[in-house]
């Protein structure tokens, strides 16, 4: 069998968030036609929010889905390849570096990571047996299916904010379950929840359990104060508990924190590889924004560009 | 060609729980963003199977009544029937590869 040709690509970005679509805009208009390979969870977190209010240049708000759609246009109108693969393999051991897709091989002098994060599920029992049958991720996705029921929704931050107070244009009553006495929630958010009248607040409380045999019956709930425990009945239950960088692919390969987000040299978007770049929420547990992470994508982008720069004139 | 198009509530009982073959069941709707990004993955899916197992579409928003009968809370969900029963269920988006590991298992005896 004769030896399979690999294309040697510029750049290679793996993710289509904000942070990948960014470096593929800056990419290809640097003329380095990046190859994307966008993953199955193509466009990223804010294909699954409804309305976006704090991405600059819309005064009027936008659509995340609609967002994401204009900033994969944006780049395709310039010289980058848009992929519907996800990558399953890569190796940074050797330059150039390999990145595969099932069998299918592809070599890169340069990647930029922007496989962004995940929404964390609790680890408690019953949840992964009724997940898909009232357990939720996801309340644009399944807020549909509890038409006049009442729902649980688990955490305190901007994200549970918005999943509790979408939720409400479904369900008959939501209750948020926070650990603590307070929310990180930005203040906007926390009064747009807290005011409405279908919302409702358990504080100081943890699930430790989620009850149901074919479908939720209810939450085991643990007061952290008094440690009593209690059953609270509800159809379903809705995570909004953080999220965990999709890094996995990248163990062993790079260095990675303690909690397996992608360690850059900041300002730079360098990571522990030469040659290597990454951007966005793999990178940030601070501020996970999609405007942070379309900069960080801009930063990733340039720094690949003067990276290979260097390397022709070296 | 393997991909059956549309099932309904009517047509369940005839197309997928009397089936020979086993079915593959991809509860969909319009408005479901990871839907649309599972749905080419189990369309390849079908192509790939052949005569081995044939994949179908539900609507949930048209077909109250199945996606009620086998407790489907979010979608997308994929249920490989197989005699009538399901023997295989699948929540949420994922690749080619994650699907087949539990789909494959489920076609065996």
């Amino acid at each position: 069998m004769g030896r399979v040709v690999v294309e040697e690509r510029n750049v290679v970005i793996i993710g289509s968030g904000p942070a990948g679509y960014t470096a593929a805009l800056y990419a290809a208009r640097a003329n380095l036609r990046p190859l994307v390979l966008k993953g199955i969870e193509a466009g990223g977190q804010l294909m699954l929010t409804t309305e976006v209010e704090n991405y600059p240049g819309f005064a009027d708000g936008i659509m995340g889905p609609e967002l994401m759609d204009q900033m994969e246009k944006q780049a395709s109108r310039f010289d980058a390849d848009l992929v519907h693969q996800e990558a399953t393999r890569v190796d940074f051991s050797s330059r150039p570096f390999g990145i595969w897709v099932g069998d299918q091989e592809y070599r890169a002098k340069t990647v930029i990571i922007a496989t962004g994060a995940t929404a964390r599920w609790l680890g408690v029992p019953g949840e992964a047996k009724l997940r898909g049958r009232g357990v939720s991720a996801c309340a644009t996705c399944d807020g549909f299916f509890f038409r006049d029921r009442e729902l649980v929704v688990v955490g305190g931050g901007d994200s549970a904010m918005e999943e509790a107070t979408f939720l409400t244009k479904f369900a008959s009553k939501v209750t948020i379950v926070h650990r603590r006495a307070e929310f990180r929630a930005s203040k906007i958010m926390q009064v747009r929840a807290l005011k409405n009248p279908k919302i409702e607040v358990i504080w100081r409380s943890t699930v430790q359990g989620i009850l149901g045999e074919e479908g939720v019956t209810g939450v085991r709930l643990r007061n952290v104060e008094t440690d009593d425990v209690t059953d609270f009945p509800t159809d379903g239950v809705f995570m909004a508990i953080g999220h965990d960088p999709n890094t996995k692919l990248f163990q062993g390969q790079l260095e990675l924190d303690d909690q397996g987000y992608v360690v850059v040299q900041e300002p730079t978007a360098k990571t522990s590889v030469p040659g290597v770049f990454a951007a966005g929420d793999v990178t940030d547990r601070t501020y996970r924004q999609a405007v942070t992470a379309a900069g960080q994508g801009c930063k990733a982008a340039i720094d690949a560009e003067r990276f290979l720069e260097a390397e022709a004139h070296g | 060609m393997a991909n059956i198009g549309d099932v309904t509530d009517l047509d369940f009982d005839a197309r997928v729980l009397q089936s020979e073959t086993p079915v593959l069941v991809d509860f969909w709707a319009e408005w479901c963003v990871p839907c649309h990004m599972v749905s080419p993955v189990v369309e390849e899916i079908g192509r790939d199977k052949g005569e081995a197992m044939h994949v179908a579409k539900l609507n949930i928003d048209e077909n109250p009544e199945m996606t009620r009968r086998y407790g489907v809370m979010s979608i997308p969900t994929l249920i490989v029937f197989r005699g009538g029963e399901p023997v295989a269920r699948m929540v949420g988006a994922r690749g080619k590869d994650a699907l087949l590991r539990e789909i494959d298992p489920a076609l065996v005896a």
